[in-house]
């Protein structure tokens, strides 16, 4: 059999696939940040809590409700993005004059609460949530073993972040937003409504991260701390990506997804790892980041 | 004269009375001694917030005040306090919690302290403190191997006790190949130590071996190797929610349908609750307590269950119930709590509890008591919430642990 880097070339296919999969679910977080950091100026640590959050409705439209899969996939993300309208303001707008430190913090404070909450609630080991029936099973491509649900969610994530990226850089809403940013008195001026924009994107933002946590309801536990472990290796992508950068962070989404599938197969044991050590190398020859302009 | 008789006759009287009466205070202010501070203090150190906290956490804390109230403590003469901690899963956190406790909240005994990492550490701190140590949550077999110590008692299982007990009932169902997927720490590193050497002694082979860090979310690329290896057993040796994971995600992956079996090395209650009987059946592992044995065991569920949120127990928090019954029997018994003597004195008489029946502890600290190989009902099998277990096979008390001679502790001479 023909082999690359000493391992046969159809298992590091496999790798690079199932790479792209878990960089589907890093794109679409470092989204949901950049967009919020480069219209807001926020740091959101409550993103990993707004994804277990979305993981969470999923489950309660099934079990409570008896919505199913379809559903939850519009539901979730309009309620949890309400929650995130409430937040934004009766919290983060009185914070925007000050440093970043204090978003910072309030929303990391926000994460450590709503996870405590669910914790209490539900305990730590989880809730099972089953796959939509139209999605089991799997094709096999040859090379690999793809199941049909992995497959859904490639290409549900591209779908949505081209289109934001389509949203933010070619609409005219996009340009309303971007100009809001760069000087919002003079939008103001215009007769736009800032303050009421820069709430529906912080809604938005957190929507995408509900999104995500409902794409991962049926293939990861559902449980409290399913966000805290995922949301480090997300800041370290929007970091890489360069801050606020929305193409950054969907390409290096994708691409690191990729970089730490194949880091699977060749040193498991530096699998959590080597988006840090990428991290650091990045930020030492380009500080930006690779997407970031300064 | 004759009130004068009476009036003698009753001070005689009461001057008796009032001796034996000081007596009395005497012994009992004597027993006091003994009783450092006069409370025998009990903590629970365990994981509170994290990825094991349903298998132990507030449960624990639960199972030893159950115990205290069925010893019914305050008629055997103690008064006894519970406090508990989190130790965050690291090892640094627990031992200083662990220090503390002991010098200056008087605490004279710590239970449960699931992770082996921890476990470990805390070992080191009460034997320096002679104090006592009830492990019933962390696996690693050195607690009474390599680390054994006059101090500590491990309850409930052990990596050795799942590897035996899983490990030769598959080799010898013809699971003779294997490949492990393995939480890279000493927890996982031991688990898959005694599990590798069961099935070489049985005739079986280790294919390959892949390690991944504790608490990984997604488990699919390890999976495609471990597909990749054609190993007929895939060996989990790790926790809690990396266990339920990668359950879940080989059912994705079409592992037990490609015509390969997933072997769960420690798998509790909560992870098959928390997977649901439609993913996890079928899977086959060792526990040493099931809620659904017998009357005594359902019965204290019951109890249990009513008392913490309809949650059912699992064998950890039975083992933290068996273990504070046993440790308060001893130091009633002794009237003291010194602890290397309570240790002692707890190795010294036999068990007997309504969970784990009778039952002896070993000179390295193991307690000793049958294992049983169960296996996930199907949907269609379950009646109930919780009812999830069948039993395949009872693996009795003298051949469920590593032999005596076998594990390297010190203390057998």
């Amino acid at each position: 059999m023909d082999q690359i880097f000493g391992i046969p070339i159809n298992a590091f296919m496999g790798q690079l696939l199932i790479g792209l999969i878990n960089g589907s679910f890093y794109a679409l977080l470092s989204l949901g940040l950049a967009v919020i950091f480069g219209l807001l100026n926020i740091i959101n640590f409550t993103h990993g809590a707004q994804y277990m959050m979305g993981a969470f409705g999923a489950y309660f439209l099934l079990n409570k409700l008896g919505l199913n899969y379809w559903w939850a996939l519009f539901v979730v993300p309009i309620l949890v993005g309400a929650t995130g309208v409430v937040i934004e303001r009766f919290m983060l707008s009185k914070l925007y004059k000050l440093d970043h430190l204090y978003g910072l913090l309030l929303t990391f404070g926000l994460a450590l609460i709503i996870e405590g909450i669910f914790r209490n609630e539900f305990g730590s080991a989880g809730l099972p949530y089953s796959m939509p029936s139209q999605l089991e099973g799997g094709h096999n491509l040859g090379f690999m073993f793809l199941p049909n649900y992995r497959g859904w969610v490639i290409g549900a994530s591209l779908v949505v972040c081209i289109g934001t990226w389509l949203l933010i850089e070619k609409t005219k809403l996009g340009a309303y937003l971007r100009a809001a940013t760069e000087n919002p008195k003079m939008v103001e001026a215009f007769g736009v409504n800032v303050p009421r924009m820069i709430t529906l994107t912080y809604g938005f933002g957190v929507a995408l991260a509900a999104l995500a946590g409902v794409f991962a309801a049926p293939i990861y536990q559902v449980s409290p701390q399913m966000g805290s472990s995922l949301i480090i290796v997300v800041f370290a992508v929007v970091v890489i990506g360069g801050m606020g950068s929305i193409l950054g962070a969907v390409i290096t989404g994708f691409g690191l997804g990729i970089i730490e599938g194949l880091t699977k197969v060749f040193y498991p044991e530096a699998s959590n790892t080597v988006i840090f050590v990428i991290m650091a190398i990045v930020l030492m020859i380009r500080p930006q980041g690779l997407f970031g302009q300064r | 004269m004759k009130w004068q008789m009476k009036t003698l006759a009753l001070a005689a009287a009461m001057a008796v009375a009032g001796s034996a009466f000081a007596q009395a205070k005497k012994d009992e202010k004597k027993e006091e001694d003994k009783i450092s501070g006069g409370v025998v203090k009990i903590g629970v150190l365990n994981d509170q917030s994290s990825l094991y906290a349903d298998l132990g956490g507030q449960g624990s804390v639960l199972a030893v005040k159950m115990a205290i109230a069925d010893f019914n403590a305050a008629k055997n003469g103690l008064k006894v306090e519970v406090i508990f901690a989190d130790h965050q899963n690291k090892p640094d956190v627990g031992s200083q919690i662990a220090s503390k406790w002991i010098d200056s909240e008087g605490v004279d005994m710590i239970i449960d302290t699931p992770n082996s990492g921890v476990a470990l550490a805390v070992n080191q701190v009460v034997r320096d403190k002679k104090k006592v140590f009830i492990n019933s949550g962390a696996a690693s077999s050195d607690l009474t191997g390599a680390k054994c110590s006059p101090n500590t008692i491990h309850w409930t299982y052990d990596t050795w006790m799942l590897a035996n007990g899983t490990g030769s009932a598959i080799v010898k169902n013809g699971g003779d190949t294997w490949f492990f997927l393995t939480a890279d720490y000493a927890f996982g590193h031991a688990l898959e130590r005694d599990t590798e050497a069961v099935v070489l002694k049985n005739g079986g082979k280790v294919l390959g071996k892949v390690r991944h860090p504790l608490n990984t979310q997604d488990f699919s690329s390890f999976l495609l190797q471990a597909q990749s290896s054609k190993a007929k057993i895939v060996g989990l040796a790790n926790a809690g929610g990396d266990t339920s994971n990668s359950i879940k995600q080989a059912a994705e992956f079409g592992i037990v349908k490609g015509g390969q079996n997933l072997a769960g090395l420690l798998v509790f209650l909560t992870d098959v609750h928390a997977l649901g009987l439609e993913k996890a059946q079928g899977l086959i592992f060792t526990e040493t307590f099931y809620w659904d044995q017998n009357d005594a065991s359902r019965a204290f569920t019951k109890r249990f269950a009513a008392a913490n949120g309809g949650k059912y127990p699992t064998m950890v928090h039975a083992g933290v119930y068996a273990g504070t019954l046993h440790y308060l029997k001893a130091v009633a018994a002794l009237k003291s709590d010194d602890g290397t003597d309570v240790v002692a004195q707890m190795k010294k008489t036999p068990t007997d509890d309504p969970l784990f029946g009778k039952g002896t502890i070993r000179a390295d600290g193991r307690k000793i008591h049958p294992a049983y190989l169960f296996e996930v009902k199907k949907p269609s099998e379950s009646k109930g919430p919780y009812d999830y277990y069948k039993l395949k096979a009872t693996i009795p008390a003298d051949q469920a642990f590593r032999p005596l001679k076998d594990g390297g502790c010190e203390l057998v001479k």
